[in-house]
């Protein structure tokens, strides 16, 4: 008998398990279950990130994600769960859409797990190369944070490509932060209903207070 | 401890394939089995105190007879009567959600304890972001309530759920912000090394760090009440008004798995505020250190194992004592105060916690700033001068 893989288990398990919740959503039609096998599915994505060491952020899939989003979706849909939202009948034109985005998209994410050298065979000597190239995130939120840190690669300045006052991305990502508070408070706006405070009080008065007792007024 | 468990997985590797699988698995099910024993007799103990504790607080004698004296049988007793009743689910319910929904709440209240330390390293997974994570498990049995609610097709449950998410999710926030102050004293999310900067003498909790973390300590208790659904917050319940909320529809044995998730949640805020603020598993006097239960460098290694274990013991039984008077001072607050309303749960959360609770982080940060040494290395450096 064969040593037991246990991290090629558990990664096969919550893969499948990811996978087919994301199948379960495109395949349900109810709102709230669709929500549920989301559930799903991001929380087996923050199980693959447990497995992987990645403890920060598996716990902050399970709270952005699962704990957050997910339970405002659900939140929203049972304020408004006698509409049409309840059921989602996906249209033919809605198909296509979503295979063309999600096939583009599934096609470059693809291409890039196949361009890893080491992955492909390559041996010891591809995966010394990947060493050397190895990019992490870390450039780029230091970018976001206005620091370039690869301005201070003297064998780069010294070629020009890179001169070291460039700047990072802090003016964009603020902008778009922004950007993203405009449309949340023009979403609040629009989705307040417009009546006046004092036409509804009258409403409400006209509907409640009894008819006139008094009968109508004899002719002359 | 560690350095035996470490010799222990080492050994296991040199086994061979079948045993090896064998020794896994019995090593996973020893820990799985501890804390389920520790949590579900804790449930028990907690149904039955309630009861006890709601009677004497209502000049009554509570459970007298099951079991002989005190009624310390009353809680499986209850058990054996949910699992006799009737399963029902409504015509109107969404049946799969509906059977699912307990489900999701107590494994969520019961996932927490993977991450929570029983003593100084006796925890089933040791995460360097422990805190982060039990704060985003913890928060997920929301999610069970709400299916349960919304499943349920009854509008007293609808509202119960509605309630439950509008009040769990603002309460997150001042919540997080009450933890992040021991995270700050520590310099850690780490669970075990917060616990163990609190080792020594009680002048070392967090609790008694500064004025600030004194005030931060009782808006944890506040939030984390509101976090776990108890009274004067217990609207998604709210008996008075919508029968029972979230529960209306559910009998018997699924009942009562939601409320030992609850009887869990109240497990893991009190373990939680234990650990962060009252100094874990260290009691006010150090008796392991008194009793010369540290091993030395020249101790033999089984003696030294001994002595951790030894140690560790006491500070289960100190860490179990402060989980106990803390639910036992949740069930004091159920039974003494009224229920809120839920625009004054809102009110409490948004106009009084949220403000409070970042004063209290600014004012540990500057305290930090000025007085490293906490309110007693203050006292002290003053009194000398």
């Amino acid at each position: 008998m064969e040593a037991i893989h246990w991290h090629s288990f558990f990664f096969l398990l919550f893969a499948l398990v990811a996978c087919g919740g994301a199948v379960a959503v495109v395949a349900s039609a109810n709102i709230v279950r669709m929500a549920v096998y989301l559930v799903v599915s991001l929380s087996a994505v923050a199980g693959l990130f447990f497995l992987a060491g990645a403890d920060f952020l598996g716990a902050m899939q399970l709270m952005v994600y699962v704990g957050g989003t997910l339970v405002l979706l659900v939140f929203g849909v049972m304020l408004t769960a006698r509409g049409p939202l309840v059921s989602l009948h996906t249209t033919a034109r809605q198909w296509l859409m979503a295979l063309l985005i999600g096939g583009a998209l599934a096609a470059v994410l693809l291409q890039t797990v196949l361009g890893v050298s080491s992955w492909s065979g390559g041996g010891q000597q591809a995966a010394m190369e990947s060493e050397v190239m190895s990019r992490t995130a870390t450039p780029l939120g230091l970018g976001l944070m206005g620091v370039r840190i690869d301005s201070l690669d003297p064998a780069l300045a010294a070629t020009g490509q890179h001169p070291a006052e460039m700047s990072g991305y802090l003016l964009a990502f603020e902008i778009i932060s922004v950007h993203l508070l405009v449309v949340l408070i023009g979403a609040a706006y629009l989705a307040r209903a417009k009546r006046d405070l004092r036409e509804v009080a009258a409403e409400e008065y006209a509907a409640t207070s009894p008819p006139d007792p008094r009968p109508p007024a004899p002719g002359p | 401890m560690n350095a035996g468990i470490a010799d222990f997985l080492i050994w296991i590797t040199k086994l061979s394939p079948p045993w090896q699988w064998t020794a896994y698995t019995v090593a996973a099910l020893i820990e799985v089995v501890l804390l389920l024993t520790i949590v579900m007799l804790s449930v028990a103990v907690f149904i039955w105190m309630e009861r006890k504790v709601a009677a004497r607080i209502q000049d009554r004698l509570g459970p007298t007879r099951v079991g002989g004296r005190f009624g310390w049988l009353q809680s499986p007793a209850d058990g054996l009567k949910l699992l006799c009743k009737e399963d029902i689910i409504p015509a109107g319910a969404d049946r799969l959600l509906f059977r699912l929904a307990p489900y999701v709440s107590f494994a969520a209240a019961f996932s927490v304890f993977l991450a929570i330390p029983m003593a100084s390293g006796w925890v089933a997974a040791r995460l360097d972001t422990a805190v982060f994570f039990v704060l985003a498990v913890a928060g997920l049995e929301v999610f069970g309530v709400l299916l349960g609610g919304y499943s349920s097709g009854s509008k007293w449950s609808l509202y119960g759920a509605m309630r439950e998410a509008a009040q769990v999710v603002s309460y997150e926030i001042p919540l997080g912000m009450c933890v992040v102050v021991p995270v700050l004293l520590a310099g850690t999310m780490d669970l075990v090394a917060i616990g163990d900067a609190q080792a020594g003498w009680a002048n070392r909790w967090f609790l008694l760090h500064d004025p600030f973390t004194f005030a931060t300590f009782w808006i944890y208790i506040t939030c984390a009440t509101a976090g776990v659904n108890r009274a004067p917050f217990d609207l998604p319940e709210a008996e008075s008004e919508l029968v029972a909320g979230f529960m209306t529809e559910y009998s018997g044995f699924r009942w009562s798995i939601f409320m030992m998730a609850e009887y869990t949640a109240m497990f893991v805020v009190a373990a939680l505020a234990a650990i962060l603020f009252l100094g874990g598993w260290n009691g006010p006097v150090p008796v392991a250190r008194l009793l010369g239960l540290v091993p030395g460098p020249a101790t033999r290694p089984y003696l030294a194992l001994a002595m951790t274990g030894a140690a560790n013991l006491l500070g289960l039984a100190n860490l179990l004592v402060k989980v106990y008077v803390g639910v036992m001072f949740m069930m004091w607050l159920r039974w003494t105060l009224p229920r809120l309303r839920i625009d004054q749960v809102m009110t409490t959360c948004l106009k009084y916690c949220v403000p409070l609770a970042s004063i209290m982080l600014a004012g540990v940060m500057l305290w930090m700033f000025f007085f490293p040494g906490g309110l007693c290395g203050w006292v002290f450096s003053w009194v000398r001068m």
